[in-house]
Formats: C-alpha cells, sequence, structure tokens
C-alpha cells in the first residue's frame, strides 16, 4: 500500500501518454491484425475449386452430356438439389439468430413462405393467356369471379418488382415484430412460442381465399420465368447455379458478420445480455439488425425455392416447417456456419430416403433426431468433426513426440 | 496473483475522466459545483416494501466512497437506481449537474460515463479475454461502427495495459469462463476500465476474494483514485478499512436510507450505527 500512494499522488488529469502507454505494453503484445482473414488460404482455395467444378460440371453434366450418359444431370436430380441449397440458405440464416444471437426462432418458416410467394406473384402474373381460362387474371381469381387483380397484386409482372417484395416484405415484418418483441424485452422461450403463433396466424390468413394468394392451393402451374420456360433444362440449370451462388455470398456474408465486432457484440449478448447493457450496447438495434437480415437471407432462399419446386401454398407456413429448420441447425451444430448447411442437407437427404423407401416412418425418425442430436452430439455435426479432427491432430501430435523421445534415446 | 503494488502503471491510460473542464458539451458530465452524483428523496418500493425510503446522498467528482449496511439495507437497489436497472417511485438521480439518469436507459448511462461491477463476476464466457476487454472499450457502440470496426494498434495497446494492470497478460488469449473467481473479478474490473467510466459502482467486489486477493484489489482501487468517482457497497470491514483510511467517508445505509456518515472511526462511534449494525 506505501508504494501505491506515491502513485496515487503523481495520478491526476493529464494528457501526453502516448509514450508511457506504449511503455506500460512493452512486455506483452497481442499482436492481432485490425480485422481477421474471413478464411484461410486452403479454405479460400477449397471454395474456389469448389465453385468451379460447379459452375463447370453442373452445366455439362446436365445440358452437354446426353440423358443415357450416367453422367447425366436429370432434372429431378437437379431440382432435389437445389432446394437442399435453398434449404441450406434458410438454415444459415436461422443459426444466425439462433446460434450466434440466442434467438430461437420457431417461426422462419414464414420468411421463407413469403419469399416463395412474392416471387410465386411474378410466376404467376407471367402465365399470361396459357392459364385453364385464358383471362387476364391468374386462375384462382376467375374462378372466385375476381374481375380485378387486387391492390397489392400491381406492379407483380415485373420481375424486380417481384423481386423487391421478396426482400423488402419479409424486412418489414420482420423488423416491425422485432422491433416490438425485443423492445419488450421478450425473450427465450417465450418468443418462440410468439414466432411460432405468427407463423401460424400467417398461415390461416393465407388459406383464406379472400386473402389472394390462392387459398390452400397457393400458386402452381408457372409456365415461364423472365421469359424461358420454367421446365426448360437450361433454365433449371441456370437456376441451379443462382441458387448456387446466393448459398456462396451467404456464407461468406455470414462470416464475415460473425467475425467482425459485431459478431462478438451479439455472441456476448446471447451469453450476458446485462452485462453488455452495462458495457453501453443498446441490444435492440443489434438484435433488428441480424433479425431481419436472417429473415431477408430466409425469404431470398423461398423466392429461389419456388421457381424450382413448381409450387408454394400455405403449408409453406404451417409451424412444423418452422420446427423443421431449427433440427437442421440443431443436427449440423449451431453457432457455426458449415454446420447448419451440412445439417440442411443431410436432413434432407434422410427425408428423401425415407420417403421414398418407408415413408410411413419419416416423423418418427424425425422425433427420434430432436431428441437424440441434442444428447448424444450437443454440438451437432460440426461438433463432431471437431473432436474427430482434434482427436486425429493429438494422435499424430503424440506419436510425432515418441518419435522424438526415442530419437533422443537412441543419441 | 494481482500485480505487485510496486510496477509501474500508467493510470492516465486507463482512465479517461479528464473532463473537468467547464466548457460543456451535451451529454457530458457537469462537475462544476465538485458534485458528480447526486440522489435526493429517492423512494423504491417492491409490493409494498419500502426497499429504498427518501434516500439522499451525493458524491464528490474524485471521491472513493465506501458505504456499508446490513443486508437489505437498499445498498444494491440503489446501485440499480443510478443505473437505470430500476425506476425510482420518486425522487431525483442526477449526474453532475445536468444528467437526469431517472430518465435514461442502462446502455445510454453506460455511455455517459457509469460503470458498474456486479456482486457476481459476470464476464462474456465464450469470449477470450482480450475480447471481454475490446467489447468494454469506451468506443462507438453502434451496430453500425461495431460492424465496420478495426482492431487498431491504439485499441491493443489499451487492452494490453489494462491486461498489465489486472495481472491477466498471460491469460489474454483463454476463454474467460476458464478463469478461476478471483481472476474474473479482476477481469471485470480491467472491464470497467476500458469503459474509461466518470463514475465506478462497485458492488461487494472482494466477495469470494482470498485475503491476498482483496488487499491487492484494494491496492488497485487506491491507484484509480483521482481517475475517476467511485462508490463502493462492501461487507469486509478490513477491505473498507484499507479504501478508507483515516479521513475518507463513509456511509452507513439501513433500511432504506442514510443511517450515518462521516470518517470510518466517526461512523463505528455512532451509536446508531451500533444499535443497527456493528452491534456491541
Amino acid at each position: 500500500m506505501t508504494s501505491t500512494t506515491t502513485l496515487h499522488s503523481s495520478a491526476g488529469p493529464a494528457p501526453a501518454l502516448a509514450g508511457n502507454d506504449a511503455g506500460a505494453s512493452a512486455g506483452f503484445a497481442l499482436g492481432l491484425p485490425p480485422r481477421r482473414a474471413l478464411l484461410p488460404r486452403p479454405a479460400w482455395a477449397a471454395l474456389f475449386a469448389l465453385v468451379l467444378a460447379i459452375g463447370i460440371g453442373v452445366p455439362f453434366a446436365s445440358l452437354v452430356l446426353p440423358a443415357s450418359s450416367p453422367f447425366h444431370l436429370s432434372a429431378y436430380v437437379l431440382t432435389l438439389g437445389g432446394k437442399f441449397m435453398c434449404y441450406a440458405i434458410a438454415a444459415l440464416a436461422l443459426d444466425l439468430v439462433w446460434g450466434y444471437c440466442g434467438i430461437l426462432s420457431l417461426g422462419h418458416g414464414l420468411f421463407f413462405a413469403l419469399g416463395g410467394y412474392g416471387i410465386g406473384m411474378y410466376l404467376m402474373r407471367s402465365i399470361g393467356h396459357d392459364g385453364v381460362y385464358g383471362s387476364d387474371l391468374p386462375d384462382f381469381m376467375v374462378f372466385l369471379n375476381w374481375h380485378a387483380l387486387p391492390w397489392y397484386w400491381h406492379g407483380t409482372q415485373h420481375l424486380a418488382y417481384a423481386l423487391a417484395l421478396v426482400v423488402v416484405v419479409p424486412a418489414l415484418l420482420a423488423w416491425t415484430f422485432g422491433f416490438f418483441a425485443f423492445r419488450s424485452r421478450v425473450q427465450g422461450v417465450y418468443l418462440s412460442i410468439i414466432t411460432q403463433a405468427l407463423t401460424y396466424a400467417a398461415m390461416l390468413l393465407f388459406y383464406r381465399n379472400e386473402t389472394g394468394f390462392g387459398g390452400n392451393n397457393g400458386f402452381t402451374d408457372f409456365k415461364r420465368i423472365a421469359g424461358f420456360s420454367i421446365t426448360h433444362p437450361g433454365t433449371r440449370t441456370v437456376l441451379f447455379l443462382l441458387t448456387f451462388a446466393t448459398l456462396v455470398l451467404a456464407f461468406i456474408a455470414a462470416r464475415a458478420i460473425v467475425l467482425s465486432k459485431l459478431g462478438r457484440v451479439v455472441t456476448a449478448m446471447r451469453d450476458s445480455e446485462t452485462r453488455l447493457m452495462f458495457l453501453g450496447y443498446s441490444p435492440l438495434a443489434y438484435k433488428l439488425f441480424i433479425w431481419t437480415l436472417s429473415a431477408v437471407l430466409c425469404a431470398i432462399a423461398g423466392a429461389l425455392y419456388v421457381p424450382q419446386v413448381g409450387i408454394v401454398n400455405p403449408s409453406e407456413m404451417s409451424p412444423a416447417n418452422s420446427i423443421e429448420m431449427a433440427i437442421w441447425v440443431a443436427v449440423g451444430g449451431r453457432g457455426t456456419l458449415l454446420g447448419p448447411i451440412a445439417g440442411a442437407v443431410a436432413v434432407n437427404g434422410a427425408k428423401s430416403l425415407f420417403t421414398a423407401y418407408f415413408a410411413e416412418y419419416w416423423l418418427f425418425f424425425l422425433g427420434a433426431l430432436f431428441v437424440i442430436v441434442p444428447l448424444v452430439m450437443p454440438r451437432g455435426l460440426a461438433g463432431l468433426v471437431e473432436t474427430l479432427l482434434a482427436r486425429v491432430q493429438g494422435a499424430r501430435a503424440g506419436a510425432r513426440a515418441s518419435t522424438l523421445i526415442e530419437g533422443r534415446s537412441k543419441s | 496473483m494481482m500485480p505487485s503494488t510496486d510496477t509501474p502503471l500508467d493510470l492516465h491510460a486507463l482512465s479517461g475522466t479528464a473532463a473537468m473542464s467547464h466548457v460543456l458539451t451535451p451529454g457530458e458530465i457537469d462537475v462544476s459545483h465538485g458534485t458528480i452524483l447526486y440522489v435526493e428523496d429517492v423512494t423504491v418500493s417492491f409490493d409494498g416494501f419500502r426497499a429504498l425510503d427518501n434516500l439522499s446522498l451525493s458524491l464528490d467528482a474524485g471521491e472513493l466512497r465506501c458505504v456499508i449496511g446490513p443486508n437489505g439495507a437498499g445498498k444494491t437497489t440503489m446501485m440499480d437506481v443510478v443505473t437505470g436497472k430500476t425506476r425510482p417511485d420518486h425522487g431525483k438521480v442526477f449526474l453532475g449537474q445536468t444528467l437526469d439518469l431517472t430518465r435514461m436507459d442502462e446502455p445510454t448511462i453506460a455511455r455517459t460515463g457509469i460503470g458498474r461491477k456486479f456482486q457476481k463476476p459476470t464476464v462474456f464466457e465464450q469470449h477470450p479475454v482480450w475480447e471481454n476487454l475490446e467489447l468494454a472499450m469506451k468506443t462507438d457502440k453502434g451496430w453500425w461502427a461495431s460492424l465496420r470496426a478495426q482492431l487498431t494498434r491504439e485499441a491493443q495497446q489499451r487492452i494490453e495495459a489494462t491486461l498489465e494492470t489486472i495481472g491477466l497478460a498471460a491469460q489474454a488469449r483463454r476463454l474467460a469462463g476458464e478463469l478461476s473467481h478471483g481472476q474474473k473479478q479482476r477481469l471485470e474490473i480491467g472491464m470497467l476500465l476500458m469503459q474509461q467510466p466518470a463514475l465506478l459502482l462497485l458492488d461487494e467486489p472482494a466477495a469470494g476474494m482470498t485475503d491476498d486477493e482483496t488487499m491487492a484489489l484494494a491496492a488497485l482501487l487506491d491507484r484509480l483514485r483521482g481517475t475517476c468517482s467511485m462508490l463502493v457497497v462492501e461487507h469486509d470491514m478490513e477491505f473498507v478499512a484499507a479504501l478508507a483510511g483515516e479521513g475518507g467517508r463513509v456511509t452507513v445505509m439501513a433500511e432504506g436510507r442514510v443511517l450515518a456518515d462521516g470518517t470510518l472511526d466517526e461512523v463505528k462511534r455512532n451509536d446508531a450505527v451500533i444499535e443497527s449494525y456493528l452491534g456491541r
């Protein structure tokens, strides 16, 4: 204590500390770069190779190779791959809010569906006079005896406008919902239940014919997109590549966000929101940013999904769909970026197998996954891979150490 | 564990409170009257129970004040009111002459210059030690700024200096969750230093620390004297004695109000205090 009094007496409001500052830290340096590299070099190389392989391989296999070739990509496989990638984008979006921000949304199916409906309106309009009734209006409106388009259908014949709707409508909805929910500090399971209720309410609304979105049939029988036949192999290939490009860009964007200081703030908020508030951060703005971004990403996935599968209806908004998304993320490993992508592909791959061979057991399998994964692999596939890698490295390091010791004892 | 008291230290790098000027900008703390915190006639009740009962106290700029009192005296509630966590039923709480704290939310109050140490150490357990300090650092805390933020050389130097002050340089890259209890307490204090507060509220900072750690903490707080005002709530009388010394003011709270006020010796001799708290 005696020596501190001298220090204390020398303390006071004073400028000119730069020199001192450096002196104080002379013994220890963090030596960190201003921003962390998005990906390590080998990962960039691998990603580049993957992009090249898909970008050249897929068009070649689907368009150039004859249908008789074993390497030919059929329309079925292309669509299936495209679908899986849409799910992967949605899982990535959900993981941003759940894995990194701690907000478990059980209503992301709503944003996915809204994106699908946004592009669906355009696809319905571009059927033109080729529908069953040969009318200016979409078939379901003729069927309902409507004589004019509802106001919110105006402008949807333009693809650009429909794409804007895909982004803007879910963004506005998510922002408004999030603003009120987060401002009232609704958290945890309560928030999950509200999001579930939200998507359920939207589903009921969209089931009504009067809402003007085709009721329980939704939109289907699409003919063309941007002037191209929607079933043409070329169109399918382009849609597949667009989805792949979106997935890659979404991954890189998510990675940039997660590695930024904002990413660190958001994970800190997940772990101790009170501490963060007393450090001067307003959680509301951070949550709204991640939440809205996630909703938009999910909507984009939905907008890519609908032209490939050819249908969108209110069952996309059913609570079960949103819960399934959470399972993809949990299986893949939340709080990682590759995990949810792998999880979405793995679970949906299993789903395709099950529905093809033993359809009646699918829901049992899904339920079992939901119970077993958190118990056996709490960190999902990503955690499993990490553990295995660590074990392999550990074994290698151990082997190296033992050879070193042997070498020494010999010499 | 703590850096030994004779380690040369740079305090100015840790404190940012050269805000004693009289030229005011909006949001700046006006201490022209020499007082940094006013709490006036503040009452807080929970379901009829008066946690604070017309509490009034004030804190001089640069002062280190110890607050003692039995459990349920309202010490933590008082901190909750000052930091915006609890709204008072009535009464005034001002930071300096101009800033009405009852009208601000917690993050705004924190950005204005009040740092708070919780009773239980609260650090971000999933983050490395250095990231805990980075998150606490005084800077623009909006989401857009965070998205674009870079870890500049200056920021790293401040983190490094603080790591040395709290004696955690060797643990810089470890997850905060792996630290011992005492190390977490020090990390949280380091985070408060990074915040460069004008006023520091410490709620039982020595709780759960060993005797050595407690004395090292007292030495650390003593070194901060003059760089920021401090309000320390504490039970440990030895710690209070070390902090207050002979001339420092000690406030005794009981049943939601101030029971006595003065040097440690004075309050120890106060009959009301002996009656309700210290015992004969």
